[in-house]
């Protein structure tokens, strides 16, 4: 901050203010918080059984692709009947496109973590194909698609704002998921899976295909973040449409992994961040890269004071054979929010 | 006879380019091998090659001298290296975590700081490289041209990866840090200090990569831009696994990579009714392809991504 010349405090009140006091602010901070939060979850399922996905990213454009080609193709419907149909669209796309690591995890024992990551640069650059070519809106001066039909729009939350239902969607998503891993049975499974391989084969669960169930679920969430992109925000389908959501979706999900009930909050703070970074500029000046920065800045610390703790969760969740010790360290953990922003 | 000429020129601009676009990846792929023999997944790469294409860029701006440059992307690659041991090796904080983590926080810093020195537009072109042409080499037809008129970082590229595959196979330090990769404990009970070893993989991975993002300003773009790695990084994990961990391997791969970005590139112009995405996507796919068949037969060292505690059991 000092070195930029602008004083400190002035600055970070910027940030708050922006973020969170100011109607549009706020406005713009769900905005952003809905693909983050998705993007989070979509991590975070797949975490329960032991699996990294590093690849929510590729899954918000394929999820968004299926969406747009979903919705480009559906003919004139009751109103919402459509937007369900292209959001189920959106999933399918993200769920295809984690299902395929997922595969090649639970059946051929491919490393996920390579495999997710690099199938983002594919997804990208397909999206980049698609709506440059095949998709491309006539006469559009850049790679964008057509625009949607206004029946297939979700609305809009608060008035003269972007801010559309998809954070309604996404939070009641996140609702769902909590409660399903924390009170099913098949919940239980997931964990099991992740704490242990072969002691949850021993009592009964077909491991190999809840490894598969896990990575899909992710990425039909992923898929889904994606999709509202396109219903709620843009219309269409835009060239690099995503600033890195499915990134922050990582750091969010690592923020909040010791209590899933953390997960809105830590990517309200994420979207929050974002969306302040403009106004902090406006403000004092500082430019909004710099909350780029602060932002790994926080995740290293987290990662670092957490060292001994994510450790812990790592090999919990990644079927270590001291299950048992890393657990009961894993409940009297809870992972803090950041302070250092 | 015309045609031949236009060909063989055509050729010797394809190789030279080809070879161009690999030279970063193949350093950051070099630093990828390094740290992952050691046991360590470095997935901050990305960030070391913007750091390294950072400090290459302002070293070069203030002292107006590319070898300068060179020198400063070279410490801060280091400096970030030294950082990501910290988080890594001594804190044991999760290898995935901490990479990402360091990554955002160089995409950021250098977006940053990129403005503050070289203002709002961003930075004007900077002196580069020049090409230093090897005496009779350059005169073998076609491969002379294109492979022995390139500048001092890609000759280094040469020089490193031999040095790398002779450290690694040939010398006691290589054995050392591939039995920390591939069982720490065993190593440590044999004397070998673990810690040690991972940092000095991990900083020199960092610094290979920086000198990567070096190439990348000095050699092929002449100015810092915000993100210009693109990905590079995040690639040169998956280049390993294609050349099975191996220095050779790492260079030939990052060569088949640098073959798929010119392809791309010549089509852009030749062919635009060819998407020249697929060309793109071609090395993440070929690599995707690779895991799936190596699967079982090729492995990652044993100890990869597993963080060393000398007192847990």
């Amino acid at each position: 901050m000092g070195l930029s010349g602008a004083s400190p405090w002035p600055a970070y009140q910027a940030l708050f203010t922006t973020a969170f006091a100011d109607y549009w602010g706020f406005a713009s901070t769900l905005v952003k918080t809905c693909p983050i939060l998705l993007a989070a979850l979509a991590v975070a399922v797949p975490l329960r059984a032991g699996l990294f996905n590093i690849g929510a990213e590729g899954q918000i454009y394929c999820g968004a692709l299926f969406a747009t080609l979903a919705g480009l193709a559906l003919p004139e419907l009751p109103a919402g009947v459509g937007s369900c149909l292209v959001m189920l669209a959106a999933m399918a796309g993200g769920a295809l496109w984690a299902g395929l690591p997922g595969y090649l995890k639970a059946y051929r024992g491919v490393n996920e973590v390579i495999v997710t990551l690099l199938l983002n640069f594919v997804a990208i650059q397909m999206v980049s194909w698609a709506v440059s070519g095949p998709l491309m809106a006539q006469g559009a001066p850049y790679p964008y698609s057509d625009e949607l039909a206004e029946s297939l729009r979700l609305p809009i939350v608060l008035p003269q704002t972007d801010a559309h239902a998809g954070i309604v969607i996404a939070l009641g998503l996140a609702v769902l998921v909590h409660l399903h891993l924390r009170y099913t049975a098949h919940g239980h499974a997931l964990d099991l899976v992740g704490r242990n391989l072969q002691a949850a084969a021993y009592a009964g669960v077909r491991v190999r295909r809840e490894l598969l169930l896990a990575m899909l679920g992710g990425g039909a969430l992923a898929g889904l973040a994606g999709g509202l992109e396109v219903l709620g925000l843009k219309y269409r389908l835009f060239h690099l449409f995503s600033p890195g959501y499915g990134f922050d979706g990582i750091v969010v999900a690592f923020m909040a992994a010791a209590n899933m009930a953390w997960l809105p909050v830590a990517a309200l703070l994420m979207g929050g961040l974002k969306a302040a970074a403009g106004g902090m500029q406006r403000a004092v000046g500082v430019p909004g890269t710099l909350v780029d920065a602060l932002q790994g800045l926080v995740v290293i610390f987290i990662a670092a004071s957490h060292g001994f703790s994510l450790r812990a969760m790592r090999e919990h969740w990644a079927g270590a054979r001291r299950a048992q010790g890393s657990a009961q360290k894993l409940q009297t953990t809870r992972t803090a929010t950041p302070k250092g922003t | 006879m015309m045609d031949d000429l236009i060909n063989q020129t055509a050729l010797v601009a394809f190789i030279a380019a080809a070879f161009r676009s690999a030279v970063p990846v193949a350093f950051a792929a070099l630093g990828a091998m390094w740290s992952e023999r050691a046991g360590v997944y470095n997935v901050g790469l990305e960030g070391s090659i913007l750091m390294g294409a950072f400090g290459a860029a302002v070293g070069t701006y203030w002292s107006g001298s590319p070898a300068v440059g060179a020198v400063t992307g070279l410490a801060a690659g280091v400096m970030l290296g030294a950082l990501q041991a910290l988080l890594t090796v001594w804190m044991r904080s999760d290898q995935l975590v901490s990479g990402i983590a360091v990554n955002l926080f160089c995409a950021g810093l250098t977006a940053f700081l990129s403005r503050l020195v070289f203002g709002e537009k961003g930075s004007t072109t900077l002196p580069g490289l020049v090409p230093i042409p090897l005496p009779v080499l350059v005169d073998v037809p076609v491969l002379g041209p294109s492979l022995f008129r390139q500048d001092a970082l890609a000759y280094l590229l040469m020089v490193v990866a031999c040095i790398s595959s002779w450290l690694l196979y040939r010398t006691h330090a290589g054995l050392a840090l591939r039995a920390t990769g591939e069982s720490p404990r065993a190593a440590d009970s044999a004397g070998v200090s673990v810690r040690k070893l991972r940092t000095l993989a991990v900083v020199a991975s960092s610094a290979l990569a920086s000198l990567g993002g070096a190439h990348l300003v000095l050699a092929q773009i002449h100015l810092f831009a915000e993100n210009m790695s693109g990905g590079r990084g995040f690639l040169a994990l998956a280049i390993v696994i294609l050349g099975r961990w191996s220095p050779g391997g790492a260079v030939l791969a990052a060569a088949f990579f640098g073959v798929c970005e010119a392809a791309q590139l010549s089509l852009q112009f030749t062919h635009p009714a060819v998407p020249y995405q697929l060309f793109l996507m071609l090395p993440y796919l070929a690599s995707i392809a690779a895991l799936v068949g190596l699967a079982g037969r090729s492995r990652a060292p044993e100890a990869v991504g597993k963080p060393y505690d000398r007192e847990s059991r």
